[in-house]
């Protein structure tokens, strides 16, 4: 990184340092905690649109629907996280390659799974054999926010149907009355009044979400967990920074970043709780009232 | 309209050129130096890294290196995540019903126990730590020890400095340079012991031809004797050669 980092043993302590903090595993490292946000970032977003979908569903007038609901948000809830972390990828890449298969090898002999192995035809790989590195990180990580949305998802679910029935019936009543349609009734009264009940509930899924990304690590992405492990390990002198066990200053920062990411958070909600209870029919809004008048 | 529409889903689904060579991906773990490691510029580096190009080179090969988990290194190779293993993974016969191995490219190498300073033999039998799913780990399961599995070989290390473990057994050429180094905090301990039937390449049952493949050029290497002197350079003059 610096130009003085050419010969690292003969440096003092602080050029070092300044070389140590900047070889390329440490940009990785780096690197990995820009990975992190950028999954919960993405999976939040997906795991509200997938729990708004079950929600719906949940609530639909049709039993089909409903049984959907209720199926995804009881399996997903009653299996332990990891084992769906693990399920949820390996199933949906085999069954993507199987189905690229069958559509591009049609002429292939021999089955798919052979003994311990899952053989498909080189044209069927996701990704490609031949694609950049990069590209089958991204597939990687795509399939574990998959995983991700999914999960959330369900718990989502129930929090936001929890808060379309807190929803005080009269008001969906009234607006019947006034000759709104259900899905009017739905869209103009009961979904901009629900957010409310649902918040505190989807701010505890938010907290999860980030305490969860270190999963990230079990599907095989370079997570900033696997860093923190890699990089802390006493380093003998085939490395170019021979070090002791480092461990324990490598996981105190990804402490300290994750109790700063919660933090953070923890701010943000609270003040979209307070902007949410304006004019709303809750103690909170009352309280608001209150302190305005 | 119609034409280009069927020009387009043909080309969608992979009538695509048909590539003369695939890449062929290998998976190692990047954290068992001298034969695989992460080095500083995030690479991996060592003596398979080596001579995996090598051996893509001569068999006229694109090779392409993936970091995985030990734990999950059989796993995900079965599943074609990647083709082929090169990470230090001794060929044993619990191994060879999964997935199949091309000669030894690593002569049977011995393991050892270490452990701290000033610490006498009965160690052996005390607490021992190995890297889970070794022949190390299953060596000590066999004998009077408590295991205590690690999914890093570093961990391992790391436990015995703390006094977690008594003891580590682990390869001879992986703990040497750790003990050299460790301003004598660290001493071998015991005799050493022979485990598995070398280091070979690991690769799907059904992947006949690649094995072939490998298997001959490995077997080239170890004929023109360029096989030596790559293990001369990563393992010191004294290590064992074919």
């Amino acid at each position: 990184m610096f130009p003085f980092c050419t010969d690292p043993a003969a440096l003092p302590q602080w050029q070092w340092f300044a070389c140590y903090l900047t070889s390329g595993t440490h940009l990785a490292f780096y690197w990995s905690f820009v990975v992190v946000i950028i999954l919960v970032v993405l999976a939040a977003p997906a795991s509200l649109l997938l729990g708004f979908a079950g929600a719906v569903a949940l609530r639909s007038r049709y039993a089909v629907l409903r049984w959907l609901g209720q199926g995804y948000t009881a399996m997903v809830r009653g299996v332990p996280d990891v084992v769906f972390f693990l399920f949820v990828p390996i199933a949906v890449d085999q069954t993507l390659e199987y189905l690229m298969h069958q559509v591009r090898c049609p002429h292939w002999e021999g089955p798919v799974r052979r003994g311990n192995d899952f053989v498909v035809c080189a044209q069927a790989k996701l990704p490609s054999s031949s694609a950049a590195a990069w590209v089958h990180d991204v597939y990687a990580f795509a399939l574990a926010l998959l995983a991700f949305a999914l999960v959330f998802g369900a718990f989502a679910a129930h929090t936001l149907s929890g808060a379309m029935r807190a929803v005080p019936k009269a008001q969906t009543e009234t607006a019947e009355a006034f000759g709104m349609t259900r899905g009017q009734a739905f869209r103009r009264v009961l979904m901009p009044q629900m957010w409310i009940y649902a918040l505190p509930g989807l701010s505890n899924l938010w907290m999860i979400l980030i305490k969860a990304t270190p999963l990230l690590f079990l599907l095989g992405i370079q997570d900033i967990v696997y860093w923190a492990r890699e990089l802390g390990g006493s380093k003998t002198a085939f490395y170019t920074y021979p070090h002791p066990d480092w461990r324990l200053w490598y996981f105190l920062a990804v402490l300290v970043f994750y109790l700063a990411l919660t933090w953070v958070s923890e701010r943000g909600f609270s003040r979209l709780m307070d902007r949410m209870s304006v004019g709303q029919d809750t103690a909170g809004g009352e309280r608001l009232r209150r302190a305005r008048a | 309209m119609k034409t280009l529409i069927l020009t387009i889903v043909a080309l969608a689904l992979g009538a695509g050129p048909a590539l003369a060579q695939e890449t062929v991906r290998i998976g190692s773990e990047g954290a068992y130096p001298p034969y695989n490691f992460i080095n500083d510029d995030n690479e991996l580096d060592g003596f398979e890294r080596e001579l995996g190009d090598e051996l893509c080179e001569r068999a006229e090969l694109t090779c392409e290196w993936v970091i995985n988990d030990w734990d999950t290194i059989i796993p995900n190779l079965v599943a074609g995540n990647y083709d082929a293993i090169m990470a230090g993974m001794s060929i044993t016969e619990a191994r060879s019903e999964i997935i199949s191995f091309t000669q030894s490219y690593f002569p049977p190498d011995p393991s050892a126990y270490a452990a701290l300073a000033g610490s006498d033999d009965s160690v052996i039998d005390g607490v021992v730590a190995a890297q889970s799913n070794t022949i190390q780990s299953g060596h000590v399961a066999e004998t009077e020890a408590s295991l205590l599995e690690y999914p890093t070989p570093d961990e391992t290390i790391a436990a015995v400095r703390s006094g977690e473990a008594d003891a580590v057994l682990a390869d001879k050429a992986f703990l040497e340079p750790i003990v050299e180094q460790s301003g004598s905090e660290l001493v071998f301990i015991g005799d050493d012991i022979m485990l598995g039937g070398g280091i070979g390449m690991g690769l799907r049952q059904s992947d006949d031809e690649l094995r072939e493949t490998f298997d001959a050029v490995i077997g080239e290497m170890k004929q023109d004797g360029s096989l030596n002197e790559l293990i001369g350079k990563w393992f010191g003059e004294d290590a064992a050669r074919f």
